[in-house]
């Protein structure tokens, strides 16, 4: 909503206040002003001239060589371009030293040989939007009516010598767009009252009712149905002061009798519809429902099917008007209209809100009915806008006014105490401050031992309980004046759940790692839905997608991941180790809500360490993604939960890949993309991960407990044994482990060999064990027969032979 | 006698002083302090001495020796110092060229704001809560106060999966579960942060996906004024001591009255810019007291019980906090964005 400072005083006194403190005001008690801007901000030397002269130039089709008189001792000559412009018209003249938008100066020049001491000015070059130009001036120049001042100020005649607020409206606030409501929002404020216009109309001795009846078949939607007559009306330009209020409000002008119906909408927030009486068509007006596949010719000459869920005016045969949207153009009002019938009605919002929404139609009128308007103000706007085309487009208003009426407009009335009051805004208000304050908004308060009965006005529909009342309170006793405290009661100290703390720790675990946190969408691609997914489900699609690519929820994280690299790579960020804690969906029956899971998904690339001039270059590879959640598992205190077995995905290099096991049930995979994937998005040799999340902070784990120190030394044992090469390094470390027995505390794999040395299909893996008695020193004894039932072991379980 | 073992102690002495290595030392201890050296040499012949003029003669010879141990081994301190020396100059460096990199990461950016959020409410008592984000229709919608029908949740703006489901389109449905839970028993002290989904083309200041975090606190007595202090307490944290604050009425469904909260612009300090749109503030979250038909939809009696909530979006405070000029930067994970944000400030 745009509201200009100028107009906005005739409706109320706004002496001693400028534009931007009022502005400041305004946001401050409820309404946020968006922006002020001064239409002539930056512009300087528009006058008014009167063109005396016009031939064409010589040498150039296009250009007049006009004399124009501003005023001076001698006209002045000004070539301009404009295909209107013609002797005898008074016009905006830019003079020698103007400055009009875009900081563009007016200088003396020479056209094709002859002199120009200035610019005459269309509408644009003075900074009017295209938008809000009238028809007739939107290709020219623009031409003031014949009795303005030569040599007056063009700016101010155009009324850019004005501030305008824009209102950024909540939805709740629709009294707020119109004049008027704004006027009774800056009185509540400033403690003003509010200036109604004064209507004075004489109405013919002719009644209206005999020539047009109204009936309401649709009383639900239309509740109240009001037309006037206004004959022998002259069709013309609007006044100029009418024209710069509406351009100045965002509304283009057209002609009087349609310019009088946006401006009074402008005043009262009532919309108005004017009809050319004699192409109505009939002489009855009836409201109803459309029939299915019914056709209206909208204003905007676009052909609207319509359903029964739109209303509809009609005249009794055909529709004439999309009720509260947009009007026909077979009634429209045109050049040649002598009689018009005024509309002026109450609309359902919802029914209003169906038919713009389906038609992609929003005008101010439906805006409007949508949130909201005052029925306390129809009939009385109908009599403002009748009185003003008998006076700017000297018509006759015929007797009385046609109504169709099933509206009972009943104000709400609503009780408060001054206690409930102050408990919710935690001040200390008195009964006189809250008094005073409804008194200011214009509410009818009655106020009797701490208890307010208010009466709220038709106006603000939005004002229905108690706690809006102390709303309104509030805001006009000011925010700024409301005390600052904190919660009091009991105060229990805040954490985080077991759960919540595990995330993070894994976050600086991966970090501290090398790791960089990625979030990713959780919207993707049929294609990417389901690959990598630890279970597979229907996948859920979006009812209405925006686009195929980001269509389904996601079962996984790391398609997105792979993402995330593949743009990376595509700026040289060759290196890249990325991670994601996010959830994956998974379907359930239909309105049931997914499964939602929390997983964590890595995706590693390119180099883990370099340091060049050292010569050390380490690229990423299986066992440097298996460290990185090693430590995950070790921050969790999960490491003897975990094992991993060879795996097969789909999408994963069917050599690299390992299924992880949590107490031997899978929670996700680690390996490497497979070579054809990588290479279909680009990538490099890439290193994944997806595990589940919960399943590993869902694991309750032992508190620390302090084990002594070693006091006795520890004797280490190396072995290298020769096995198949199938048998897994992983299940040997176990069957050491199972049978080092007590004084076994410790077996590292420190060496593996597959080389020519080897006879075929034999590898050698070499272990360090080292043992130890926490009660005394071991003697070589102990550790032969401790190491000799190992050798048993790995013998027997794994065919392990010890190297020569 | 004593003139010679003069002599030979100043001979020592300067032998010692032009030494050029240890070897020759060595050389000069073995001649002269040797059981075969002239000192030695000199004591035989002390027989043919009076008994008084021993003992003199003997000190002398004990002072002779002293004396060029001690220059003996001044000089051959000297000479481990200069080896030493040589040696470690023999082994310098060049200390300029660049340490090897330790592997770091660091938190997205927009983590790193809720954590920070997070921990300074876990600070004031709040608990930190959770849901999902597809959500039922009722507790995305109508236990808000958004009733089918209502203009605020036009099924254009929302990603529909069926008529009841749907990607929350804020975290309040986290709070409705919430209250639910409680069984209308306060208090109630949570912040909800998470991620949310809307209908919007992706461009430098929408996302179809962004996070939210939001609080609410109910119990007894909760007053608007609490509410201000609340989010004074956190704008300036956030933001800085010397950031102004303003809070001004607003409109949202699920809160009576409502807030909006400015904080003055950085970059022009509230003389008005392009970034504040010339108003000197720059709009941070939203609030209110919450809804009585909110409290009584989840179970609280609204005579009993109040409450305030706020939300805010940490894409948006992290542009402003940051600079950061296009929300698409949180979502396309560039790693030379992501890095950025590792060091403490
Ligand atoms: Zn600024």
């Amino acid at each position: 909503m745009f509201v200009s400072y100028n107009w906005l005083r005739e409706y109320v006194d706004l002496s001693g206040i400028d534009a931007y403190e009022l502005a400041e005001k305004i946001t401050k008690s409820g309404i946020e002003v968006e922006g002020v801007e001064k239409k002539s901000e930056g512009l300087k030397g528009v006058v008014v001239g009167h063109v005396v002269e016009r031939e064409k130039h010589p040498e150039a089709d296009k250009l007049n060589i006009c004399q124009v008189d501003l005023g001076g001792e001698a006209p002045l000559q000004i070539i301009c371009g404009a295909p209107n412009v013609d002797k005898g018209q008074k016009v905006a003249v830019a003079t020698v030293g103007a400055v009009l938008p875009g900081n563009f100066k007016i200088k003396k020049a020479k056209l094709r040989g002859e002199e120009s001491n200035g610019m005459i000015c269309s509408l644009q070059e003075l900074g009017f939007e295209a938008k809000l130009i009238a028809k007739e001036y939107a290709t020219g120049i623009f031409v003031f009516p014949n009795e303005t001042e030569v040599g007056t100020d063009a700016l101010e005649a155009l009324g850019m010598e004005d501030y305008i607020l824009e209102l950024g409206l909540t939805p709740n606030r629709a009294d707020a767009m119109s004049m008027l409501g704004v006027a009774y929002e800056v009185a509540a404020i400033l403690g003003r009252e509010v200036k109604w216009p004064e209507i004075n109309t004489v109405e013919a001795a002719e009644k209206a009712s005999e020539i047009i009846s109204v009936s309401v078949d649709a009383k639900e939607d239309a509740p109240l149905y009001t037309v006037k007559v206004i004959k022998d009306v002259k069709i013309a330009p609007s006044p100029l002061w009418m024209q710069t209020k509406l351009m100045a409000s965002g509304i283009r002008p057209h002609n009087n009798i349609v310019d009088i119906t946006n401006y009074v909408m402008l005043e009262y927030g009532q919309p108005l519809h004017a009809f050319d009486y004699d192409r109505f068509g009939s002489k009855e007006v009836v409201v109803r429902r459309a029939k299915e596949k019914e056709i209206l010719v909208t204003l905007d000459d676009a052909e609207r099917k319509l359903t029964p869920e739109h209303v509809v005016i009609t005249n009794g045969e055909e529709p004439v008007g999309m009720a509260g949207v947009m009007g026909g153009a077979n009634s429209e009002v045109n050049s040649d209209t002598t009689t018009v019938l005024l509309e002026s009605a109450y609309f359902a919002g919802a029914a209003i809100r169906k038919a713009s929404k389906d038609h992609g139609l929003r005008s101010e009128a439906s805006s409007r009915y949508e949130k909201g308007i005052d029925p306390a103000r129809t009939r009385e706007a109908a009599e403002r806008a009748a009185s003003l085309m008998a006076q700017y487009a000297g018509g006759t208003v015929l007797k009385g006014t046609v109504v169709a009426d099933s509206l009972t407009i009943e104000p709400a009335v609503l009780s408060i105490t001054l206690d409930k009051i102050n408990k919710i805004i935690g001040a200390e208000l008195t009964a006189d401050e809250v008094v005073s304050i409804f008194e200011r908004l214009k509410f009818e308060v009655k106020s009797e031992n701490g208890e307010f009965t208010v009466t709220v006005p038709t106006r603000r529909g939005d004002i229905t309980i108690e706690e809006d009342l102390i709303e309104e309170v509030a805001r006009l006793y000011g925010y700024d004046n409301i005390p600052t405290t904190l919660p009091v009661g009991a105060q229990a100290p805040g954490k985080l759940t077991a759960y919540q703390q595990k995330r993070r720790q894994v976050k600086r675990t991966l970090e501290g790692a090398g790791v960089y946190q990625a979030i990713t969408y959780s919207l993707t691609s049929e294609e990417k839905v389901s690959e990598y997914a630890l279970e597979k489900r229907d996948p859920i699609r979006l009812a209405m997608p925006m686009s195929e690519d980001r269509s389904y929820l996601r079962q996984s994280i790391v398609p997105q991941l792979l993402e995330v690299l593949k743009y990376n790579l595509a700026r040289q960020n060759d290196s890249i180790a990325v991670y994601e804690i996010g959830s994956v969906f998974l379907s359930n029956r239909k309105e049931e809500l997914p499964d939602e899971k929390e997983h964590l998904a890595g995706a590693l690339t390119g180099l883990w360490l370099s340091h060049p001039w050292q010569g050390e270059k380490k690229p990423v590879d299986f066992y440097v993604a298996k460290g990185v959640i090693e430590a995950v598992f070790d921050t969790l205190g999960l490491t003897q939960n975990i094992s991993y077995q060879q795996a097969k995905i789909h999408g994963m290099h069917p050599g690299r890949t390992a299924e992880v096991l949590l107490n031997n049930e899978s929670i996700g995979f680690i390996g490497q993309v497979h070579p054809t994937v990588q290479k279909e998005l680009d990538l490099k040799e890439t290193f994944v991960f997806e595990l589940s999340f919960e399943k590993l902070a869902s694991v309750d784990v032992e508190p620390i407990n302090y084990q002594a120190i070693p006091r006795y030394p520890s004797i280490t044992r190396d072995i290298a044994l020769v096995v198949d090469k199938e048998v897994a390094g992983g299940k040997l470390e176990s069957i050491i482990t199972d049978a080092g027995g007590k004084l076994l505390k410790e077996v590292q794999i420190f060496d593996l060999y597959e080389g020519e040395r080897m006879e075929p299909g034999k590898k050698s893996l070499a272990f360090s064990l080292k043992y130890y008695d926490p009660e005394r020193t071991l003697t070589e004894e102990d550790i032969a027969k401790a190491h000799e039932k190992v050798l048993k072991a790995v013998k027997e379980e794994a065919g392990a032979e010890l190297r020569g | 006698m004593q003139e010679r073992l003069q002599e030979l102690q100043a001979e020592a002495i300067g032998k010692v002083e032009a030494a050029a290595d240890l070897k020759e030392l060595n050389d000069i201890r073995v001649a002269y302090l040797g059981k075969k050296g002239p000192i030695t040499e000199v004591l035989r012949g002390m027989g043919k001495l009076s008994a008084e003029e021993r003992p003199k003669i003997g000190a002398l010879a004990n002072d002779v020796r002293e004396a060029i141990a001690v220059t003996l081994e001044a000089k051959q301190v000297q000479f481990e110092n200069e080896a030493v020396a040589a040696k470690l100059a023999s082994e310098t460096i060049d200390v300029t060229l660049p340490g090897r990199q330790v592997n770091k990461g660091n938190h997205h950016p927009l983590t790193r704001i809720i954590e920070e959020i997070e921990d300074l409410f876990i600070g004031m008592g709040y608990e930190i809560a959770e849901g999902p984000e597809v959500e039922q229709d009722y507790y995305n919608f109508e236990a808000l106060n958004l009733p089918k029908g209502h203009p605020a949740r036009d099924m254009q703006d929302s990603f529909y999966i069926t008529e009841e489901t749907l990607l929350r389109t804020q975290t309040s449905p986290v709070q409705a579960r919430t209250m639910e839970k409680h069984k209308g028993k306060g208090p109630v002290k949570i912040i909800c942060p998470g991620k949310v989904y809307r209908r919007d083309n992706d461009d430098a200041t929408h996302s179809h996906q962004f996070t939210q975090i939001e609080g609410l606190v109910i119990d007894e007595n909760i007053r608007m004024s609490d509410l201000k202090g609340t989010l004074e307490v956190f704008a300036k944290k956030m933001f800085g001591q010397d950031r102004e604050i303003r809070l001004r009425p607003s409109f949202f469904p699920f809160t009576e009255p409502s807030v909006e909260m400015d904080i003055s612009c950085k970059i022009c300090g509230g003389k008005g810019c392009s970034v504040c749109k010339g108003t000197g503030w720059i709009e941070i979250l939203g609030a209110g007291m919450v809804h009585p038909r909110v409290l009584e939809m989840s179970g609280f009696d609204s005579k009993k019980y109040s409450g305030f909530a706020f939300g805010m979006g940490p894409e948006r405070i992290a542009m402003l906090k940051y600079g950061v000029d296009d929300i698409r930067h949180f979502y396309t994970n560039d790693i030379r964005f992501i890095k950025q944000f590792h060091r403490h400030e």
